[in-house]
């Protein structure tokens, strides 16, 4: 069970991942031998799965984001399995999410300009199988990425 | 600035654990610890490498839920932009906005202890909001994060 040490040293990493034990011990106030050893506890029980480099797609050449909402054809009993099964197989999805609501899938995918991602939505998407309606919103900027949990 | 493969393996191989070190990393891609060095250098200073985020086990963590929602602004003009923004980005469990063209204004995630704490965090702090108009939340069942074009171009 993780106690109210263990909660705040969480806190004060995931503000900054990549901080060295001695300075995230400093924050959370505690010795940096009990950090390291919960941090390394909370690893190996899972708590911790990794710490992951996150990539500016825009940096490596891909200007356009858009996020695509599937409603799919549920009278189809594979129709989820065989939608999910193709979409993985488009290299410019980057995200892939199943919802209960009225939105069944929503995928993420990437282009390099406006021109590409038409190709892509045309030759990529449209054609992926049990698609019953799709609708697009095309990303205008990150308001704010936290992605850090309320601990 | 264009990039080699060896590059796109550095950027897989830091996707799956940015706390290696240069000499792991290394190993990893067939490269000295210098070499790779130098090229983790140039992936930074273009802004190809934006950081590190922690992959946590919510679930583990007391989070069973998480929510997506879109929001339509109710009276676009007369509301700032930047208030709503700046009220949505403080509320603790949204863990991310954008801003989106199309049926909605905003894509927002949360993250709540479960379905009831969700209701809360909807009635009390988002439909709340200066400006909330049309939203539409849907319960995430399972995620998945891809390599992209970082797995074709290889």
């Amino acid at each position: 069970m993780l106690d109210d040490t263990d909660r705040r040293l969480l806190r004060y990493l995931q503000d900054d991942p990549e901080q060295p034990v001695s300075a995230l011990a400093d924050a959370a106030r505690v010795p940096t031998a009990t950090a390291a050893r919960r941090i390394e506890r909370m690893r190996a029980d899972g708590i911790i799965r990794a710490t992951r480099a996150v990539i500016d797609w825009a940096a490596l050449g891909y200007a356009v984001e858009v996020s695509l909402r599937v409603t799919l054809e549920k009278a189809q009993a594979r129709a989820f399995d065989e939608f999910l099964d193709a979409a993985r197989a488009v290299p410019e999805v980057v995200e892939l999410q199943t919802f209960l609501g009225r939105v069944d899938v929503r995928l993420s995918i990437i282009a390099r300009d406006m021109r590409h991602y038409q190709a892509l939505y045309r030759e990529s998407i449209l054609t992926l199988p049990h698609i019953s309606e799709i609708e697009a919103l095309m990303q205008v900027a990150p308001v704010s990425a936290r992605q850090g949990l309320p601990l | 600035m264009s990039w080699d493969a060896t590059d796109i393996a550095l950027l897989r191989a830091l996707t799956r654990n940015a706390a290696l070190g240069t000499g792991d990393l290394g190993r990893v891609i067939g490269l000295s610890q210098p070499a790779t060095w130098r090229r983790l250098k140039k992936l930074r200073e273009a802004g190809v490498l934006h950081g590190a985020r922690l992959d946590l086990d919510a679930e583990a963590l007391g989070f069973g839920v998480t929510v997506f929602l879109g929001i339509k602004l109710a009276t676009r003009g007369r509301v700032s932009l930047e208030d709503f923004e700046r009220a949505i980005s403080a509320i603790p469990e949204v863990q991310r906005v954008d801003h989106v063209l199309g049926l909605y204004d905003y894509r927002v995630r949360v993250v709540a202890r479960d379905l009831a704490d969700f209701e809360r965090v909807l009635r009390r702090r988002i439909m709340t909001l200066p400006g909330a108009g049309d939203i539409e939340s849907n319960v995430l069942l399972s995620e998945e994060h891809r390599d992209g074009p970082l797995g074709a171009l290889l």
